[in-house]
């Protein structure tokens, strides 16, 4: 499902950097660990075709990174991406509502009722439901992350990638949204990217990613 | 749901109302005060225009020429005195001259002047009988559609003449006018007329039992149209040594209007400018939303979003705010058109309509809008080159 074979990455004037070789299978879920430098959301961008590799080859949910367009990869990314920013980034002058059905109506042009009750239904369970028509800067913190997990999953990608989705939360609101994730992608392939020692016995595979040379 | 990218162009300009505002009274000030300017120009133009319809040369008495056009031809002044009906038909019989329309007035009913005259003046200006007829006996007259409906008279009223051209204290309380017929608005002058016989001019100022010199009898003004264009520059001699002038109306007009053409230039020249900030300012606040708004465009390009999403997005915001800022413009013109209107129509009786379009503002709104779509595209443009993976690296 999510396949990294000698990939090489180097910014404008950066040094090049190596990252490791993993394979993820589907339904199953992973972390990738590492400090802060180590090039963890490099390498999460990569796997999300925001980021185009030097060489080796990025096989992320059925589909070839280095052999699509970026036309494409927007369309890919809006079916089968799931994604879950350290900071929830959202639109700020829609509601909640309406930046959860935001992906459908990129990618498709519309929102299908479907996709409405299980956003509600989704909100419910995320006890964020009272929240729905409030704009995202009026949402605590905790709330806005539950939010944009919620967003991430709503049109049940095959891949969800979730960019340290604890850091800035308390011990009790980590594992609780952790708990989040881990039943609303029960489905999918998770791919945690994270610094926090709090989830390394989280989940038995783990691929760490070494400090890069300096 | 909807959630189309209009109702989000919508939305992210709802959210920043004082930028908002601001583009908007810019634009609609600017598209204002041109549309306006085109307006009152056409419509005075035209009525100028409507109203010189054929007449060549205005005979009165000396003074200022402007005067004696803006007297006699559009009842706007006050004539510049009166000659006597001989000497005028004298003019009239020289062979340069094809016709002439004798007026003499200096009477008014509520403001409206009573001017003595023939029939031939109603024809000049085709102007059709609504109801009863035309004057025919002395005392008899027939009233504009205008004052017809401002002063709510009817066939068969009757009214007592004020001397002098506006006010009402010198009632001429012996002699009754009354209302025979109502003539058809026409836009001409004729609309702001009380047409009667020259002999009611002449009896009312008469004493009881008097009976007028013929003599001695005369007119403030004739209205001729020439047979020959050499009268242009053969009259004034003829004329030298009388007490009367000739005066040529597109002439008068012409000078009169470019007078007024450099006041209009300048103010011409303050609307283009507000205009030209209003689209300074839909540049600058696109721009500042690219910047202030990347994090958001670069996670809807993540959420399956194409970089011509974004770019159509923020060419709808600059596009929403340059119509609805010229529509508001044309709208404020119209109401500064109705003011406008109210003003000259209380000081010179003349209708200014505040809900026409000219085709020139067609122009108008085009220009507006594709220039405001422009000042939006090029800054637009950067969301086409916007770095995903950077922005959303950003703390």
């Amino acid at each position: 499902m999510v396949e990294v074979q000698g990939v090489r990455f180097r910014y404008k004037d950066g040094p090049e950097m190596d990252f490791p070789d993993f394979f993820c299978g589907a339904g199953d879920r992973m972390l990738l660990l590492g400090n802060s430098g180590s090039g963890k959301t490099t390498l999460l961008h990569l796997l999300c075709g925001l980021l185009r590799p030097a060489s080796g080859k990025l096989a992320v949910a059925g589909r070839d990174l280095g052999a699509s367009t970026d036309r494409e990869l927007d369309v890919w990314r809006g079916d089968d991406v799931g994604i879950v920013f350290q900071r929830a980034h959202f639109v700020q002058s829609l509601t909640v509502v309406e930046n959860l059905a935001l992906p459908h109506q990129l990618t498709h042009g519309s929102v299908p009722a479907d996709v409405l009750h299980r956003m509600d239904s989704m909100l419910d369970r995320l006890g964020i439901a009272h929240r729905a028509a409030a704009l995202p800067h009026e949402l605590s913190v905790g709330e806005q992350q539950r939010a944009s997990i919620a967003r991430a999953l709503l049109h049940q990608p095959k891949v969800v990638f979730a960019d340290e989705p604890t850091s800035a939360l308390d011990d009790h609101n980590a594992s609780a949204v952790m708990d989040i994730l881990d039943r609303e992608a029960a489905d999918a392939t998770l791919v945690v990217v994270t610094h926090d020692q709090r989830l390394k016995d989280r989940y038995s595979y783990c691929v760490t990613l070494e400090r890069l040379a300096p | 749901m909807t959630l189309g990218l209009s109702y989000q162009a919508w939305r992210n300009l709802r959210a920043k109302p004082l930028q908002t505002a601001l583009s908007l009274a810019l634009l609609a000030f600017g598209v204002g005060m041109v549309s306006l300017m085109l307006l009152t120009e056409k419509q005075v133009n035209d009525a100028f225009a409507r109203n010189i319809k054929d007449i060549d040369l205005v005979l009165g008495a000396k003074g200022s020429p402007l005067q004696l056009i803006l007297a006699n031809v559009y009842h706007i002044d006050a004539p510049t005195g009166n000659i006597l009906q001989s000497e005028a038909d004298k003019v009239l019989k020289h062979p340069y001259i094809a016709s002439g329309i004798p007026l003499a007035y200096g009477d008014n009913h509520e403001g409206y002047r009573i001017v003595g005259t023939d029939h031939t003046y109603v024809e000049h200006y085709g102007a059709e009988v609504n109801r009863g007829r035309l004057w025919s006996e002395p005392f008899e007259v027939t009233l504009g559609a205008r004052v017809a409906a401002q002063l709510n008279m009817e066939l068969g009223d009757t009214f007592f003449s004020a001397h002098g051209l506006t006010d009402q204290t010198d009632v001429h309380t012996d002699k009754t006018f009354t209302v025979v017929g109502i003539l058809e608005a026409n836009g001409s002058v004729l609309d702001q007329l009380i047409l009667t016989p020259m002999e009611s001019i002449w009896n009312v100022h008469a004493h009881e039992g008097e009976v007028v010199d013929p003599a001695t009898r005369e007119i403030t003004a004739m209205l001729l149209k020439k047979r020959n264009p050499l009268a242009v520059l053969t009259l004034p001699n003829v004329l030298r040594e009388t007490n009367m002038q000739v005066a040529l109306p597109a002439i008068e007009v012409n000078r009169m209007t470019q007078q007024f053409g450099l006041g209009t230039a300048a103010l011409r020249a303050i609307a283009m400018l507000i205009m030209a900030l209003s689209f300074a300012s839909i540049f600058i606040s696109v721009l500042d939303n690219i910047r202030a708004r990347r994090h958001e465009l670069a996670l809807m390009r993540t959420m399956g979003g194409t970089p011509a999403t974004l770019y159509r997005l923020l060419l709808l915001e600059g596009g929403l705010l340059s119509v609805a800022g010229t529509l508001l413009g044309l709208a404020l013109s119209r109401v500064g058109m109705a003011i406008l209107g109210q003003v000259v129509e209380n000081q010179f009786h003349y209708d200014l309509d505040a809900f026409t379009v000219l085709p020139s503002e067609g122009l108008l709104v085009v220009a507006a809008v594709s220039v405001g779509l422009l000042a939006s595209a090029i800054p637009a443009r950067s969301s086409l080159r916007l770095d995903i993976s950077q922005t959303l690296s950003e703390a």
